[in-house]
């Protein structure tokens, strides 16, 4: 099966919900008049609101309903052919039983003349590894989810994680053992160790993502925000990833941009049978488990040891 | 192999307190980054489309003002000399220089007449308040000017300087946006030559100016080349103790914590008191381009 993906990457405006919403809708008309739309176009983390937004969060977090309805509105703004369907995932802060989270969701947009497809929100993944060290301080603005999934969508079985997330590399072998074929990873990577051999966090984002790709035999898209907030400037770099761990396209460190591939799900069959880690993984799983729960018992309940 | 023969060793190297390595960078990389910040700080995020520098002949604000036209235009750079009376003349020329170079803008306010009008009021005032004045006047000249030219002032401290304390509190601190301010002095000296500054400039000793004859140098008592490799690793958690074993002197050790221990307070809003749980950046926080 052929999929159509691409990352889009913008620099949001502060707390402007309306205005980032409108980019999004322009970006999937864009692609709308490419000549081969998308099926699947991933959007950065906090891509509606931008990312600092400190004691801002709760004003600007909204329920994913609400996010998914005012995404398929700007979508039917922008797309009007018969028949076209699009899949999105886009970071958001999700305002959910009086939390709030930084949050990824998975929905599947039609325009209003496509009778076959019903538009429907798939999937809210809520960040699980939140960052609270240097530049970055989430664990006292938003919760932590508590689940890491993959889930069923036209494309086959997708999955979501959030910047550190994928920094663990436990979050994408939950996910491919999950099932998950196409790892959607929704990024602001503030730049940062600038050296003589370039910027330390686009470097290190991707050995990660070529090791998630190579190791479980998936697909990798990664979308990253550009633009600076308060000095700290984000390093976009969306790219992506074939199962063998080779990145297919990749885009600028500072300007906006779309990155795109025609990616073949049966590439995924040939990088594992080259390679099986994940069904020697499968294999020594309940080994694994039982290990890992005995170190979880030998953590104390505040997480020392 | 035979038997008995000797393994070859590869042994990794010791670390080399003299290596400037860990502050190499991408100078290309660093301008491109800079460059960027620049559109999207003064421009997009605050809505000016001209910048001010106080162009003092020095290499930090030289280099600021590279970076300012290149990212936004010559036309877009406004350079102002704020020579006080016994300023080197080689400040004077050197701005000159640059702005020639660049094709950018400048003006040129004495502030002799305005420092010496408030220091007839402290005829006792030492060298280090009137520089202070002197800085801080320079900074009214610049905030006065933004505000007729609808231009943005532009930082141009470095991260030694800042680290040190080496600056006016409010004054050469004051500007709203800074590109430079987290590069070590050494690494500016390294993209200023990247970015064509003349030579004339970044070879010459460093100097506040503010004295006749001052070199920052001889007055931290060590070299920038020295004090920034030792800040690049205390910056990083490394203890003095560990930085004295890997082989820095300990008393360049000891003289660059104690500059940096001392001055936290210079790099910090002024303290508040706090008395609701609203408290302005204790409990209301907002970033600053919210």
């Amino acid at each position: 099966m052929h999929i159509e993906v691409a990352a889009a990457q913008f620099a949001p405006s502060k707390g402007d919900y309306a205005a980032n919403l409108e980019t999004v809708g322009r970006v999937l008309g864009q692609l709308e008049q490419s000549g081969t739309p998308p099926d699947l176009v991933v959007f950065p983390e906090t891509a509606l609101t931008g990312y600092f937004l400190e004691g801002g969060v709760g004003e600007h977090a909204l329920s994913a309903d609400r996010v998914f309805t005012d995404l398929l509105t700007t979508y039917r703004a922008h797309v009007v052919r018969p028949g076209a369907v699009v899949d999105v995932a886009i970071g958001f802060y999700e305002s959910r039983n009086g939390h709030c989270y930084n949050s990824g969701l998975y929905a599947t947009l039609t325009s209003a003349q496509t009778p076959n497809t019903e538009p429907a929100l798939r999937h809210v993944h809520r960040k699980f590894f939140l960052p609270t060290y240097g530049v970055f301080d989430e664990e006292r603005f938003v919760a932590r989810g508590r689940s890491i999934a993959a889930f069923d969508t036209r494309l086959g079985r997708i999955a979501v994680l959030i910047c550190e997330d994928a920094w663990h590399s436990i979050s994408g072998t939950i996910a491919a053992l999950d099932g998950a074929q196409i790892v959607a990873v929704l990024s602001a990577s503030p730049g940062r160790e600038f050296g003589s051999d370039g910027i330390g966090n686009l470097r290190r984002w991707d050995r990660l993502l070529q090791a998630l790709a190579e190791e479980h035999g998936i697909f990798v898209v990664y979308a990253g925000l550009v633009g600076f907030e308060g000095g700290k400037g984000f390093t976009g770099s969306s790219s992506i990833y074939d199962p063998w761990g080779h990145v297919m396209a990749r885009g600028s460190a500072i300007e906006p941009c779309i990155v795109r591939a025609r990616i073949e799900s049966s590439d995924i069959g040939l990088a594992r049978r080259a390679t099986p880690l994940l069904a020697d993984l499968e294999t020594a799983l309940s080994d694994l488990v039982r290990q890992l729960e005995a170190l979880g018992a030998r953590m104390d309940p505040g997480g020392g040891r | 192999m035979s038997v008995g023969a000797q393994l070859k060793v590869i042994r990794a190297a010791d670390f080399d307190p003299a290596s400037d390595r860990y502050l190499d960078m991408d100078c290309e990389v660093v301008a491109e980054w800079l460059c960027a910040f620049l559109k999207d700080e003064v421009v997009w995020r605050r809505g000016f489309s001209r910048v001010l520098i106080g162009l003092s002949g020095g290499v930090d604000s030289s280099l600021t003002a590279y970076l300012c036209a290149r990212a936004l235009g010559s036309e877009a750079v406004v350079g102002v000399r704020m020579p006080y009376r016994t300023s080197s003349p080689d400040s004077l020329e050197h701005a000159s220089l640059v702005a020639d170079k660049l094709g950018i803008e400048c003006r040129t306010v004495d502030i002799s007449d305005a420092v010496d009008g408030y220091l007839r009021t402290a005829p006792d005032a030492d060298q280090r308040r009137r520089g202070n004045v002197m800085a801080r006047m320079r900074m009214i000249v610049l905030f006065d000017l933004s505000a007729g030219l609808h231009a943005l002032p532009v930082g141009t401290g470095n991260k030694t300087e800042r680290l040190f304390g080496y600056f006016t509190w409010h004054a050469d601190d004051a500007p709203p946006v800074n590109p430079l301010g987290d590069l070590f002095k050494t690494q500016v000296w390294q993209l200023a030559r990247h970015m064509g500054v003349p030579d004339v400039i970044v070879s010459k000793p460093a100097s506040a100016d503010l004295i006749v004859g001052q070199t920052d140098e001889d007055d931290f008592g060590i070299s920038y080349a020295r004090a920034d490799r030792i800040l690049h690793l205390l910056l990083r958690g490394f203890t003095a103790e560990r930085l004295i074993e890997m082989g820095f002197s300990a008393d360049d050790v000891r003289l660059v914590k104690q500059k940096v221990d001392s001055t936290h307070w210079k790099r910090h809003m002024p303290t508040t008191a706090m008395l609701s749980s609203t408290s302005i950046n204790d409990y209301y926080l907002r970033p600053v381009d919210y």
